[in-house]
């Protein structure tokens, strides 16, 4: 069964961009390793040459014409929830230090 | 408790005809949301909205002109719907403070036949739970007693109903997040065919299994409001092709044939809920329908299913929530992966987190078939079971949870929260139309769902018999 380590909890929350503190790391660490023993017993089904599901109600390809339709959303509407604003474009932190 | 309300298609009649304004609806509804506040069942209220659109409806109907078939009716939206006149949070911090800059398709469509949102209703933050216990802002009570959960993740949604606070709630259910809450509620909580309500608007849980869901008191009120809202939808490219007038149901389908899910019954449900449904196959035997057992062998692995496929989807959806384009956003970050970290920290929950991670991890190279690939393929293997138990019986029954509403604060550990959802994920997972009706009480009083389960697209179908059932338990 999977046991996570403290080093792999770190490791999840680094890939998902997450701060978890030294508290937080310990109660996630043991309550994953719950989550993934009870999930487990999907490792002994036999799938015998099954294909996996990914849309269950047979579409593929919903295509539209390529144009320009007007929802009615406006731009400066959705620049109102953006905590950083400056000139109508969205301010972010400095990327290269 | 605020009196009842009548049928809806009666309300929307008299605003019509003058005999009742919308204007006077909208009052009572706020009242009614103003003497619950006790259970705490709604985030936020839109009266200004709500009295602007009651009063443009009442000077149409003076006027002459049609008002449409939900006329100045008033409706409660879980908090993960995109409404104007008051925030979206989805019960979430890093929500906090986010206006929506458009409507849900569904929204606009309920208004565009004259029905007035009044307020917000809490759930589990992002729909994850199931007792609006994981709400970043508070928990919502149960109706029949105070000490209780209301179920979830859309808890305030049917506690709503079921304190007449509206006619008509709209839950989400991607994994029974409507029908269970209408189970311990003691309402009506409809989870359709996935696809059958455009989600565009609505803030993503799990994509593959996100539907809206409709909560009220009875199959009526459901089947209009599900008319008025269903069908194809150009912002959300998975909706399909809707059926004939959903108000016009068949009743009495006799001698339609039944199945009772068989491992549904086993260990672990409690012996009132098991009464109760016993109960109402009894019932149904007497009035002509065939009842078997049935057994769909894979059942017992669709939790696991779930909670590998749902996890991962939300690690993806959820990953927009960076603190640069909307929402909650950490101002003293030093560089911008800083301020994606801490903004994430502060502003998700332990359950967002929980999941997010558990989602990361069954992404990651090295578990992806071991785990995400895995429950994909239990998915088909489930599909086809439910195919074939669906080429004997036009519909299956059985309980929607394994007890009635529990203690607040009883589950602490997410497990045991998981296992609430053991017999509403499989019906996400396949994306068959699933609804929970009222079938009595426990030794407490608590309420008992009865799921009724049919075919992708039979929707219809399914109202029928569940507004039958409905008069044959009541």
């Amino acid at each position: 069964m999977a046991k996570l380590t403290r080093e792999d909890v770190l490791k999840l929350a680094q890939l998902a961009r997450l701060e978890l503190t030294d508290e937080e790391i310990e109660e996630y660490r043991s309550e994953l390793t719950a989550i993934l023993g009870y999930v487990e017993q999907l490792q002994s089904v036999d799938i015998g040459g099954l294909r996996p599901t990914n849309q269950v109600t047979g579409l593929t390809n919903v295509m539209r014409a390529d144009e320009v339709v007007d929802y009615g959303y406006r731009p400066l509407d959705l620049l109102k929830n953006v905590p950083d604003v400056q000139d109508d474009h969205i301010k972010v932190k400095r990327i290269i230090a | 408790m605020a009196g009842q309300w009548l049928p809806i298609v009666d309300l929307a009649q008299q605003v019509q005809a003058g005999s009742l304004t919308a204007g006077e609806l909208v009052e009572r509804s706020l009242n009614a949301i103003d003497e619950a506040k006790d259970y705490q069942a709604i985030i936020a209220i839109t009266p200004e909205r709500a009295k602007e659109r009651a009063k443009d409806i009442d000077e149409k109907v003076k006027k002459g002109e049609k008002t449409g078939r939900l006329a100045g009716v008033p409706f409660i939206a879980k908090d993960n719907f995109l409404v104007f006149g008051a925030e979206t949070t989805a019960a979430s911090n890093i929500l906090k403070g986010f206006t929506a800059p458009y409507q849900a398709t569904v929204i606009n469509r309920l208004e565009d036949e004259g029905a007035i949102c009044v307020a917000k209703a809490n759930l589990d933050a992002f729909g994850h739970g199931a007792s609006t216990e994981n709400s970043d802002f508070f928990v919502t009570k149960n109706p029949h007693n105070k000490t209780r959960v209301p179920g979830g993740s859309s808890g305030g949604s049917a506690a709503a109903v079921v304190l007449n606070l509206a006619p008509f709630a709209l839950g989400t259910d991607s994994g029974g997040s409507s029908r269970q809450p209408a189970s311990f509620c003691g309402c009506v909580g409809y989870k359709p065919t996935y696809g059958l309500m455009s989600r565009s608007g609505i803030v993503a849980m799990a994509s593959s299994t996100d539907t809206v869901g409709i909560l009220t008191n009875n199959i009526k009120d459901l089947a209009l409001t599900l008319d008025v809202m269903a069908g194809r939808d150009p912002l959300d490219s998975t909706t399909i092709d809707r059926q004939d007038d959903y108000t016009n149901l068949v009743e009495d389908q006799t001698p339609a044939r039944i199945g009772l899910i068989k491992e549904w019954l086993e260990d672990g449900v409690d012996k009132d809920v098991k009464r109760q449904i016993e109960r109402a196959v009894e019932v149904l035997r007497g009035v002509g329908y065939t009842v078997e057992e049935v057994s769909i062998s894979s059942l017992p692995l669709s939790l696991a299913a779930y909670y590998v496929l749902v996890p991962a989807e939300i690690s993806s959806n959820l990953s927009r929530y960076d603190g640069q384009r909307f929402g909650y956003s950490f101002s003293g970050a030093k560089n911008l992966e800083e301020s994606y970290r801490k903004s994430r920290e502060f502003g998700f929950g332990k359950e967002a987190k929980r999941r997010i991670m558990m989602g990361t991890y069954v992404l990651s190279s090295g578990y992806y078939d071991a785990y995400y690939k895995k429950a994909q393929i239990v998915r088909t293997k489930l599909i086809s079971e439910f195919t074939d138990a669906f080429k004997k019986y036009d519909f299956l029954v059985g309980p929607v949870t394994p007890t009635t509403a529990f203690p607040i604060g009883e589950k602490g550990d997410p497990l045991a929260m998981y296992m609430c959802d053991i017999m509403t994920v499989a019906a996400s997972i396949v994306g068959c139309p699933s609804i929970s009706v009222p079938a009595g009480v426990d030794d407490q009083n608590l309420p008992v769902g009865l799921q009724l389960l049919a075919p992708q697209r039979a929707d219809k179908e399914l109202l029928g018999l569940a507004r039958y059932v409905e008069e044959l338990l009541s």
